[in-house]
Formats: structure tokens, sequence, C-alpha cells
């Protein structure tokens, strides 16, 4: 049940939906296999995943279009920083704790390290490297920096992404809203009351965000 | 003085020089170097607290695809700098580092035995669960409490005469049998874990068999550069140690850890450069925890309020290799008017990894029971505790008999008083409501040795009038970068955006490490001498362009530009000096160090924290609603960055009073709290509006820019001013950590 990859023209126009109908096909595949092949795969000691055949997927990573062949094990938040060189996503936990993997998925916010990269096959993601409009910063960003919404930074990223997205939400209407809505983001600084503060004001000012 | 809060507008604040840098995610952490050839570890650690590794059986992980080694105590190399292994293995005495894939010997859960390094992460984490390790298990104890009566005095105190952890008193104890009014109380602090969000990493690169570089996170360049020469007996100047940008520490980067070793060892064996980043999971067993302490005080006064005497224990848990001491019962000593004082200070050793410094390390621990006991004393003596403190305000340093060289708390006192509204506080213990909730105003001192260590600086200006400034300081979040430059440019007379500051490269001028709220002291100290050596090598090249300049008493800098006199209308510039005189730039180094002042004075930051919560009466829920802190650490250096330092510290006290508490089960000796599920800090809904206050008036004997540390003493006192707050809300007295809503129901 190997994947046919030469067999997909590398610059077929509809490509991500075919190559999407032959991910299904492969995983579809696995209903139709022998008891005892589910059953060792299933079982808790299952063997090695090592000689997996790397998977092709293609996605749109702050406006530009990728291919690439993975290995299905890796989530998208280690396919950002560690394939990609996209290092301004951060991993804090890759348990899905603390928020400094957010960032939008088709404008949602989401959490790179509890997403494998290949279920992101056809997405628009963008990560903070893709905020800002050339050298131009978003307006949150620059609120950030005035409020000084961060001492080490590292959560920050995240931060600005969840932010960003809840001022979209309709999430920034008062201070406990917004610490509400943010609470996802954890920051062992202690930057809170500035988060809060440089969300607000960009809400009030009403620019586009 | 100058009171100053950043609410107010007219600050001239620096935002922070590397801000554009973090919001943009282009700032450059320990895991994130790309190295090329590159390959990924992952740690194998221990299921068992005490005994040793029988067998390793790891072959099923060797086969794994892309696996190039599984490095164990069975297969690593020698490290140089460690003793020969002794056969059979024998535990170490205690005050001997744990050294990384040494023997088969376990003394902790969650140690490293072996460590699978792959071509990428998915790899070697797969392939590590895989390895089978077996283990002759011995009996452990981990458990404080059951293994009280094994505590000792620390070796440090019983080798060293003039150790600060030696038994103190001063005069007469039993004065306490004296007092009118009198409380014992114990007070317990369960073990919390630093936590910073980045987790550690480091990135490892040998160059042949003799250079070193690794991108380590870490607080300190410079130790992290002599431990890693020591340890692979290099001379320092072949390790280079990388650490510009760093997520956050707390005191979990001050020493070089095993995990460290372990990278750097697998880079050597490998011939490849490794990079290791921590699980959560193993941030808690791997870098250290603010250790489990017990406390007992007593503490009377006699009638009029003023301290009859304090009695004050401290025991504090470290591992069974290392001894680990804190200042924990320093603060009864220094902070009130008391003439009758006694510490005792011992060590618990437990089956668990040695414990580390961590923000505020010791005085947030004493001063939550110190702070705790003098409010119950001031309800015992009917006194409001603001009154109470005051009554037994330290003028000069009790325990040393010296003069303080500057102590503004009682200002600290009266405007964090006069903010929070103390007056209208209603002195009886759950007596107001709001909105169903019960509500409770506490507070607390602070307060936080001066640390200056010896630091050099350079200060190099560049031809177009720009200067760089450099020291091996670090920034783990506080904004080095940013006060440096506020520094630099003051001196200068220059706009900040002509100076950049570089920290965080071994190769820089040695500076010490960042902690003990020392950098500003330290670093900051040698930036300003630095830059007026420049300044004065640039007015004297400027006299010998011009005979105006020779007068140099009267030369100023501003603009980047010197006038003499300072109303001249015509400025020399910078520029114009280096261009005048062929120059391409022009280069300074200087050192500061404290001198003569330190044993004519005695040295503190000073504060205090006022804290309004609201307890829910039915299930006991707290929620912190409003905190006014006030500090006086001297001059402050840059409002917005320093400012943001102190929500941080009481951020850091919300959550060591309330929620941290790392759980063990000690059927097994292992943390079952492992990750941010289990281990609570605070997330935004748990943080009010913090209003920061400060003095504001620079120390002038301290250092030459009058300013102290402001890191640490943010967090010390948080914890008190909580737990006395509760107690004003719902009358119960709460000595043990954290205050969490089943022992308020
Ligand atoms: S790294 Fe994804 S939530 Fe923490
Ligand atoms: S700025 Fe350090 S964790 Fe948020």
């Amino acid at each position: 049940m190997d994947i046919d990859h030469d067999a997909i023209p590398p610059d077929a126009p509809d490509e991500d939906r075919r190559f999407f109908l032959k991910q299904s096909m492969f995983i579809a595949g696995l209903s139709m296999a022998p008891a005892d092949f589910l059953q060792a795969a299933l079982a808790p000691d299952d063997g090695p995943v090592g000689n997996a055949v790397k998977v092709k997927l293609s996605l749109t990573i702050n406006g530009k279009r990728r291919r690439i062949s993975i290995d299905p094990r890796m989530t998208l938040l280690d396919l950002l920083r560690e394939n990609l060189g996209l290092t301004g996503t951060k991993k804090g936990c890759d348990f899905g704790q603390c928020g400094a993997c957010t960032v939008h998925v088709d404008g949602r916010r989401t959490l790179s390290c509890l997403t494998f990269a290949v279920m992101q096959h056809g997405s628009k993601v963008t990560t903070i490297e893709g905020l800002s409009d050339g050298e131009k910063l978003h307006p949150l960003q620059e609120a950030f920096i005035k409020h000084d919404g961060f001492q080490c930074g590292y959560c920050t990223p995240g931060q600005v992404m969840s932010g960003v997205a809840c001022i979209r939400e309709g999430h920034a209407g008062s201070a406990d809203e917004v610490r509400e809505y943010m609470s996802g983001n954890l920051c062992r600084c202690g930057a809170y009351p500035n988060i809060v503060d440089a969300i607000l004001e960009v809400k009030k000012e009403g620019t586009k965000v | 003085m100058n009171r100053q809060s950043l609410e107010n507008p007219s600050d001239t604040s620096l935002s922070r020089v590397d801000g554009a840098a973090k919001v943009t995610g282009t700032a450059i952490y320990s895991a994130e170097y790309a190295v090329p050839g590159i390959v990924h570890a992952v740690l194998v650690t221990s299921t068992i607290a005490k005994g040793s590794i029988t067998a390793i059986e790891s072959h099923e992980a060797e086969t794994v695809p892309g696996v190039l080694a599984v490095i164990s105590h069975l297969n690593a190399i020698t490290v140089p700098g460690w003793p020969p292994k002794k056969q059979p293995a024998e535990r170490v005495p205690p005050g001997t580092a744990f050294r990384v894939f040494y023997d088969s010997l376990i003394y902790f859960d969650g140690q490293p035995v072996a460590m699978i390094v792959a071509g990428t992460h998915e790899q070697a984490a797969h392939a590590a669960s895989l390895v089978r390790v077996t283990y002759r298990q011995e009996a452990h104890q981990t458990h404080f409490e059951k293994n009280m009566g094994k505590s000792g005095i620390p070796l440090n105190a019983q080798r060293a005469q003039n150790s600060p952890f030696q038994d103190y008193e001063r005069g007469d104890a039993s004065a306490l049998h004296n007092a009118d009014v009198r409380i014992d109380a114990e007070y317990t602090i369960p073990t919390q874990h630093h936590q910073p969000l980045e987790p550690h990493a480091i990135i490892a690169v040998w160059e042949g068999d003799d250079k070193l570089t690794v991108y380590d996170k870490n607080q300190g360049v410079k130790s992290a550069q002599g431990q890693l020469a020591q340890a692979f007996k290099l001379p320092r100047e072949n390790v280079e140690v990388v650490s510009k940008y760093i997520g956050g520490a707390f005191g979990s980067g001050i020493r070089v850890w095993p995990h460290t070793l372990a990278a750097v060892i697998a880079a050597k064996q490998l011939k490849r450069p490794v990079k290791l980043v921590l699980g959560r999971e193993q941030m808690f067993t791997s870098v250290g925890y603010r250790p489990y302490t017990k406390q007992k005080i007593s503490i009377g006064a006699v009638k009029d309020g003023r301290l009859a005497g304090i009695v004050h224990e401290g025991t504090g848990q470290t591992s069974m290799y290392e001894e680990h001491l804190e200042r924990t019962v320093f603060a009864s000593r220094a902070l009130y008017a008391c003439p009758h004082v006694a510490t005792r200070y011992r060590l618990l050793p437990l089956d668990v990894n040695t414990p580390t410094w961590m923000r505020g390390p010791g005085d947030a621990t004493g001063m939550f029971a110190l702070e705790s006991a003098m409010d119950e004393l001031a309800y015992a003596l009917k006194t409001d505790p603001l009154e109470f403190r005051l009554k037994n305000y330290a003028e000069s340093d009790p325990e040393r008999n010296l003069p303080w060289s500057a102590k503004s708390l009682r200002e600290c006192y009266e405007l964090g008083a006069e903010k929070i509204g103390w007056k209208n506080r209603l002195p009886e213990p759950r007596s107001v409501k709001r909105n169903g909730m019960l509500l409770g105003y506490g507070m607390a001192s602070s307060l936080y040795g001066f640390h200056r260590h010896p630091s050099r600086a350079r200060a190099v200006m560049q031809a177009d009038g720009s200067v760089i400034v450099q020291s091996a300081t670090m920034d783990i979040g506080p904004g080095t970068g940013t006060a440096m430059t506020r520094i630099a440019a003051k001196v200068l007379g220059m706009n900040a955006q002509k100076v950049r500051f570089d920290l965080g490269h071994s190769a820089l001028p040695d500076a010490p490490g960042q902690n003990g709220s020392s950098t500003i002291p330290s670093v900051g100290s040698a930036v300003h001498v630095v830059c007026e050596a420049l300044k004065s090598k640039l007015i004297a090249l400027a006299g010998e362009m011009s005979d105006r300049f020779k007068a140099t008493g009267q030369v100023v800098a501003k603009n980047g530009q010197l006038f003499s006199p300072a109303e001249d209308k015509d400025g020399l510039s910078y520029a114009d000096i280096l261009k005048y005189h062929h120059l391409n730039e022009l280069e300074v180094m200087e050192e500061s160090k404290s001198g003569a002042e330190r044993d004519q004075y005695s040295m503190y930051s000073f504060g205090c924290h006022f804290v309004e919560v609201e307890v829910n009466p039915l299930t006991g829920e707290v929620r912190v609603t409003r905190v006014v802190t006030c500090a006086d650490v001297g001059a402050i250096i840059n409002y917005k960055t320093a400012r943001s330092q102190s929500i941080g510290g009481i951020v850091g006290g919300i959550g060591m009073a309330l929620m941290e508490h790392s759980a063990m089960d000690h059927r097994f000796g292992r943390y079952v709290t492992t990750d941010f599920a289990s281990y609570h800090i605070p997330v935004h809904a748990d943080v009010p509006p913090i209003e920061v206050y400060y003095i504001d008036k620079p120390d002038v004997q301290a250092n030459p820019i009058g300013s102290k540390g402001l890191g640490e003493i943010a967090i010390v006192g948080v914890a008190g001013a909580i737990a006395n707050a509760v107690f004003h809300a719902t009358g119960k007295r709460l000595r043990e950590l954290p205050i969490t809503p089943d022992k308020l129901i």
C-alpha cells in the first residue's frame, strides 16, 4: 500500500484534491487489512513506525504554497520549526497546554503542537512571520512593544497570534473578556496585564487586524 | 523624593531594544540555530528513585531507521575532568555534582540514564520509547515530613566558621518568655518549579577534538564556559557559549545541568552537532526547583507593640549528592529592630535531584513565614499590621550593626497604603463582603540583599558616531540590553538608537551571570564607567582640536556632541572627533567592582506589597483582585521594563501563594504533576491589574549608578501578603502553601 508519489505531476492544478483523495484511500485501505495486521497495529506495544513512508503534503504557509514530503509523525509545529526554518512559532510544552505554538489555520487560532502536519493538507497557515506586512509591523505587534507586553519573548509569538484572533473573533470587548479568551496562552514572565492593555488598545482604535 | 508610576504619561522610558525581534519571531533562542548536519537527541530517564541499572536493552531502539546511537554509562566517552570510575560503582559523598552517564547508580527518579541520537526528532523520540532499562531497586526516601528527623546542620556551616548558614543569635532569644503576646507556628512551602516557558535546550558543536561551541539556555555564559572547559579539560577560550535570547529562567539556568553535558558528550562521541530540547515533563527533574521547606517561627511582642524576640528555624530539602543552601532564615535577622533573634538552618537530604535558586531564593520562602507571623502577631496585639511594622522599623541594620546605605521602606509603606486605601480597611477578619465574596486586604514587607560582582564592559565608538557597548551579561527577560542602552546613552549624551548593546556571548568582556538581582548593580556600573571613560577620551581628543574643550570640567555631552561651555551653540560631534583624528573607531575597556563601602554600609533593596483578595465563601476559591507594589531599589534605570519586572514578580508570587505545588507520589519517588495541566501557573484570568510604584532615589553608596536589584525583591513577600489578605477575608490563617480551595472550606 505504498503511495505512488511520483504519479502526481509536480504542478498539477488540482493536486491538492487528488493528493487528498490518495491519502484518504491510504487511510481507508486499513479497513480492508487482515484482522491480525490491525491487531498488531493497535497493540499498545506496537513496533516501530520507523520505516513508515514519507508522506507528501501541500499547504500554504504565510501565503506561499509549499510542497513537502514528511514523516507522518511530524507535528505542524515541528514542520515549521525544524523543516522550514520558521522558528518564530515556539514550542513551550508540546502538549497543547501553553499556547506558545499558536498559529492561524484557515483563519482560526490553532495549537500547532497538537496538529499533525499531514492533517493540514490544503490548509492555509499563518505564523508570526507572516503577520507583519514586510517591514511594517502589525498593529498588535506595535502595541506589544509600546505596552511592553513581554519580557523573555518566548510566549510572545503565540500571544500575538492569539491576540489577533481574539480581536477578530470579537472577544476583546473588555479586559475581563480578553483575560478569559487569552487564558490558553501562558506567560511565565507574567506580562499578562501589559498584554491585555495592548489588545484592548488595538481593539479600541478599531484598526483592521 | 521622586515618586513615579508608569500610569504617569510623563514617562520617558525606552521600549525594549529587542522588542521588534521578539514580536516578529526573529529572535533566535537556543534550540533555533540552524547548524548544518544537526542531529536530534532525546533523553531516557530513570523510573526508580534509588538503586542501580542492571541492564539497558537498546537493540530494538538501535534498529529504528535514522538512529545513530544509544548513549549510556555503558558506552559514553570518558569526560576528562571527571575522576576515574570506581569498580564496583560507589555512591558519591555529598558535595559532588551529578555526573551524567558515569556509572550505573540511580540517585533520583527522572535521572537521565540513556540518550538516543537520531536524524530527526521523531525518530529519536520513537526509539527512546523502545529502550528497556532494568534496575536493582533500593528503598528510597523522598517524603520530607516523614524524614524530618534526618535533617542536619549543612556541611558548609560545619566546615566554615564564617558561613552565614551557622546558627545565629543576638541578644538572648529566651527573652521571648517575657513577651506579652507570642505566636509559635509552622510554615510549609512545597517543592515548586521554575518552568520557564522555553524548555531548556542546547545545541552542542565540536570542531575537532578541542573546540566546543554550545548554543545553550543558561543564565551565565561565562560560568557555563568555565564549567564546560573544566569538564572537558579545555582552555577557556576554546569553549564558546552563545546564549543571546533566553526564554525565561528564574534561576533554572544558574548552572550547567546534566542534560547539557549529555548533549556535549554525544556531539563529541558522534562528531556531529547535537540538539537536545528537554520535554516539559523532563523540566521537573532536570533543572532544579524551589526546595520543599518547613519553617518554625516563635515571635513575641510586649504590649506597646515592640518585638521581644524572634526564633526562626528553617529546614530545606536537598539531594543526596549535593548541598543546596538558601537564605531562608536570614530576613528575620535584618528586617526588624528586634534585640533578641536566633536563627537555625538545616538541610534534609532525600533521594531527589538537587534544588536550585528560584526567584527570590530563600527570602521569598522565609518572608512568607516571617510576614505571616508578623501579621498574626499584629492581630493578637490588636494592632494594625502596618503600624506594627512601623513600630519595629529598623533604622540601621540590627544584624551587622551598620547604617543602611539607603532605606526608604517607610516611604514605600506610606505610598502603598495610600494607593490601596489601607486606612479604609475594617480590621475585623471576615467582616466585609463584595458581590457575595469575602473581601480581604493584606500586606507584607519585602527585602533582598544587594549583590554586586566585578564586571567588565567595552565601549567602541564608531566612525559614524554610534557606539557599541559589550559585556558578557545575559537577558533572561528583564530587558538587560534596554537598560544598558539607556545607561550608555545617558552618559554619552546620545540618542539610544545610536547605541548597540551586545550580550549573551562568552567572548565578550567578563560579567557575572544573571542572578541575585546583580545585573544592573554590577554590569550597569561597568557600562556607566566605561562610557564615562570613553567620554573622557573623546573630550581629550576634542581638546586637541579646540582649546575650549581643554577646560574638561565644563564640557557636556548631548545629542552625540560635546559642548563647551554647556550653553555653547556649536557642538563638536563624536563622528567629527574621530574623523579629525583619522580613527575608524575608539575603544575603551573598564572594570567596575565594589570597594570599602561594603564594610561601611549594609545594603538592601526594600519594598512592600498590598493585596486585595476575594474569596468565594462556598467554594474557597481565592481571586487576587488588586495589587499595589512599591519598591525602593535606588535609581530606576528604565521604568517601562522595571515595571514589567515588578509585575512579573507579583504574578510569580500569585502562583507561589495560590497554585504551585509539585506533588510527588512517594511510593515511586516520582512527581505526578509534570505538565501545565497539573502544575498550575497563573494564566491571564488569574492576574488582576497591578499598580507599581518606585521611590526612585539613587543609593549613592551602592555604586556609580545608584541602582540596586529589582528582579528578586519583586516576588519576596508576595505570598505572605496574599496569605494575610486571605486571613483578613476569611479569618483562616493558612500556613501551608499553596492556598487551594480545599484548605478554605
Ligand atoms: S507547545 Fe503547543 S500548546 Fe504548548
Ligand atoms: S514573555 Fe516570557 S513567557 Fe511570556
